[in-house]
């Protein structure tokens, strides 16, 4: 019996033994082709200067004026460039792009576009002034239901033509001087507006081509598919998978094509972050959109030379809804704000570089700078409580996280629920809804505190600071103060930048003494690039020029 | 026969109303809408949306309107594709499912078949207990877990399949099908084995078979001529709505291989309240669940003498 057990130990043994040995190889067998391939997809792509690059989810449209998202803005500025194009090493630069050159009188409100006399559209056609007007036009037509229409309403009368007030877009601040020459009239002084012009809505479009479709305001025509598209930026559409690969090649019409570094580009869509990174790894992307959170630390010590971290124009917070008590008291607000330690949040949470915020705006918009203004200091939380009516946290109600569902929002939420507990000695419970449905929750202002994180669309801070004035569809917080409305619209109307950044941060300033947010952090854009891509500098909006993007055929990679 | 499946199949429209039906009323019931953004928007722009949509109009016009849409074919247009109707949606997504899961359904048959008839042969030795063992864990392991598994072995250490992508693919020996096919197969292939295994043990201790084998007919004969026709009985009842399954695609498949297929659109277009994609993936799919339903009744009919 003895004899028998004894064996059966021993085979069992050399079992486990071989077991060990299997898996020891498999995974050193695994670890050394974890790294970046070296795969002759990546190889013959750089040779041929194909860009392959990740974005998240699949173009809705490629109509610029239907667009909506991220990965429809990265994919339409490859076939579409505007009066102005995206600079080489900063967001707040801008190269020519449709206009060869510009002007605008003293205050900024009167800008004048000389669009180069050999521009041409894909097809072969001229780019003229009128193209602009058309345009603009279109978006501007209400029955199109265009998303951003309101992007444009910075015209003289745009807003009134919209609104049906008046029917004669003439009434309208743009204007064909002649075919080459287009003169913008603007509501009032917008010495951002080269930044705001290269947002999707202000992008011309071929008139002839939108009209062969479909009418001018229609939506739904079938202009965008491949065959169809005509555009005049440094490449042209030459396959649409959707939900695999938009394929576009070099456009030898583009006025620049001279300088275009590149033959091709490659949009994958590809939703499951993972997927992305396996799909980087296995050499058939050379840039992914972002990196998995808990694969951060791995790249970092292991490929930091893949691994890159950006600041980018965005920050994460939370809203706060003023008409629930006690939410209604500043105080009570700013005790939230200052019982934060976002240093442990950044450091210990994040761990991606992302800034603690301080301030409402972002880093790196133009020379505005940030407001050093909400700092973690517990006990002067704690001292706001007591006298809001919550000494010790005593008698303060129950209030809601609310955040869409994904484990990252949950961990921090988790964090900032211990923090108020044992600095404000307060219970918060926690909620997670579905993307629509949370998206709807916070619409109609249906909740305590909710997660949210905006993102500038133009590099100044107007971007973030005009969604809290009164009646801003982005509000969402019930936040309204008569003075901060006063002193926005007066940045509107003031021509000096200098003077109009002073405004905007005495209004900031205003705004985070009565926080009706709780601030977390400014974002950062962590991502994984092969070394072979060349001229890909950090930018604070994350839309790179493709003109200036280069490959490099020499091999790469650690393998 | 032909009276029956002529029932069948008129049974269909039935099914297919209560479907659409049920279908239509919980997804509108659902908070949020298709425009509900990151952003919100202007709300005549919303309105707008609307009414292009004809999403303004009372819910139960936007029924009959959708309900006499779909009756004719002319599907209405998606929200969340520009350009295109629900159904041109289904027409291009679709191939590609049906690719991956007909490649799915025949590893699923031959893999589990084979071991389950082995392992019913063999019953209670180690060629029972091995393959029976790798079903459990077949069963147990998930598609998620198992297709990554499989794609950085395939994909990041052999280098013969591309771990993502359908189109455009020229460096990889494999076809992009085949790595989602054989995660899809392998999962079904351990409830198939465990099927036919039951199946096969139960035909085998039948009379007919002890006198077969009294009879000396030699095993391999006993084996494939007349227990197999009746042990994988339970296998072709579950192949039915499986390949129906399959060939609409996985969600969880082609989101891990990224792979354009339907699976995706069908959860997608709930998560974008696309409602004319929600009613044209759930029709679809019921259709298919019937027709591959009544096939596999008529198969077992056919294998089954006791059924006729």
């Amino acid at each position: 019996m003895l004899g028998t057990s004894e064996a059966s130990v021993k085979r069992l043994t050399v079992l486990v033994r071989w077991v060990a040995v299997g898996i020891i190889l498999f995974s050193c067998n695994l670890s050394g082709f974890a790294g970046p391939a070296d795969s002759l997809t990546i190889q013959e792509a750089n040779k041929h200067k194909v860009l392959m690059l990740h974005e998240g989810t699949e173009p809705r449209t490629l109509d610029p004026q239907l667009a909506q998202g991220v990965p429809e803005h990265h994919t339409i500025m490859a076939l579409i460039e505007g009066l102005v194009g995206d600079g080489l090493k900063s967001s707040s630069d801008c190269v020519p792009g449709m206009a060869d050159r510009w002007e605008h009188n003293e205050d900024f409100s009167v800008w004048t576009f000389h669009i180069g006399e050999d521009r041409k559209w894909s097809n072969g056609d001229p780019v003229t002034a009128h193209d602009f007007v058309f345009s603009y036009k279109r978006l501007l037509t209400a029955s199109f239901g265009a998303p951003y229409a309101e992007y444009l309403f910075v015209l003289k009368g745009a807003e009134d033509y919209y609104r049906g007030k008046v029917n004669d877009f003439d009434k309208v601040g743009v204007k064909a001087l002649d075919d080459h020459l287009l003169r913008l009239e603007l509501i009032g002084p917008t010495p951002y507006l080269l930044s705001l012009v290269r947002h999707d809505s202000w992008y011309p479009l071929h008139p002839k081509t939108i009209l062969k479709f479909g009418r001018m305001d229609e939506r739904d025509t079938k202009w965008t598919r491949v065959g169809n598209f005509v555009g005049n930026g440094p490449f042209i559409l030459k396959s649409w998978y959707p939900n695999d690969v938009i394929e576009m090649v070099r456009n030898p019409l583009y006025w620049d094509d001279a300088n275009v570094k590149l033959n091709g580009i490659n949009f994958y869509s590809i939703e499951n972050l993972d997927t992305a990174e396996r799909a980087f790894r296995a050499g058939q992307l050379h840039k992914i959109l972002q990196l998995p959170l808990d694969k951060v630390a791995y790249y970092r010590t292991k490929y930091p030379q893949l691994m890159r971290i950006d600041p980018y124009s965005s920050v994460y917070f939370y809203r706060l809804n003023v008409e629930r008590k006690p939410l209604d008291n500043p105080k009570v607000r700013l005790a939230l704000n200052l019982a934060i330690d976002r240093e442990s949040i950044v450091k210990n949470i994040l761990r991606a570089g992302q800034k603690p915020a301080t301030g409402f705006t972002p880093p790196n918009l133009a020379d505005y700078g940030v407001l050093d203004q909400i700092r973690y200091d517990p006990d002067k939380a704690r001292r706001l409580l007591a006298e809001a009516g919550y000494p010790k946290g005593k008698g303060f109600p129950k209030l809601t996280v609310l955040f869409n569902t994904m484990e990252s929002h949950r961990t921090l939420a988790e964090a900032v629920q211990q923090m108020w507990k044992s600095e404000l000695n307060i219970d918060i419970g926690l909620q997670n809804q579905e993307w629509r449905v949370y998206q709807d929750t916070m619409n109609k202002i249906d909740f305590d505190i909710c997660r949210y994180a905006w993102t500038g669309d133009f590099m100044d801070p107007v971007t973030f600071l005009s969604i809290w004035t009164t009646g801003n569809g982005n509000n969402n917080t019930h936040w309204s103060n008569p003075k901060y409305d006063e002193l926005i619209a007066l940045a509107a109307r003031t021509g000096d930048p200098k003077k109009r950044f002073d405004i905007l941060h005495e209004a900031e300033a205003l705004f985070l003494s009565e926080p009706p947010i709780v601030l977390i952090y400014w974002y950062t854009n962590f991502y994984l690039l092969q070394p072979s891509v060349k001229n890909w500098y950090p930018l604070a909006l994350d839309n790179h020029n493709y003109k200036f993007i280069d490959l490099e055929a020499s091999p790469e990679g650690t393998k | 026969m032909i009276k029956i499946i002529v029932g069948r199949l008129l049974q269909l429209i039935p099914v297919v109303f209560v479907l659409f039906t049920v279908t239509f009323f919980i997804t509108k019931a659902i908070p949020g809408g298709p425009f509900t953004g990151e952003r919100q928007l202007d709300p005549e722009v919303t309105a707008q949306l609307n009414a292009y949509y004809g999403f303004d109009k009372p819910l139960w016009e936007q029924y009959l309107n959708y309900l006499w849409r779909f009756a004719r074919f002319d599907f209405p247009p998606s929200t969340s594709y520009q350009g295109e109707s629900s159904g041109e949606v289904i027409a291009r997504t679709f191939p590609i499912s049906l690719a991956i899961g007909s490649l799915a359904f025949c590893i699923a048959i031959i893999v589990g078949v084979t071991a389950g008839v082995v392992a019913a042969v063999n019953k209670n030795k180690l060629l029972d207990y091995i393959p029976m063992s790798i079903a459990m864990l077949g069963i147990c392991l998930p598609t998620f877990v198992m297709g990554p598994i499989l794609a950085m072995l395939f994909g990041l250490v052999f280098k013969l399949a591309p771990v993502s992508g359908w189109h455009g693919l020229n460096y990889v020996v494999f076809h992009p099908m085949v790595m989602p096919a054989v995660t899809l197969g392998l999962f079904y292939s351990a409830y198939v084995a465990r099927l036919a295994r039951g199946g096969m043990l139960e035909v085998l201790s039948q009379d007919f078979i002890r006198t077969a084998r009294a009879k000396g007919v030699p095993s391999h004969v006993i084996i494939f001529k007349h227990a197999m026709r009746g042990g994988l009985l339970p296998v072709v009842a579950f192949l039915g709505p499986a390949f129906a399954g399959l060939i609409s695609g996985s969600f969880v498949v082609e989101k891990v291989f990224n792979v354009p297929g339907l699976g995706q659109e069908f959860v997608k277009s709930v998560f974008n309240r696309d409602y004319s994609l929600v009613m044209g993936t759930v029709v679809f799919f019921g259709v298919l669940i019937v027709l591959f339903n009544l096939a596999s009744d008529i198969l077992q009919a056919l294998l089954d003498p006791r059924s006729r």
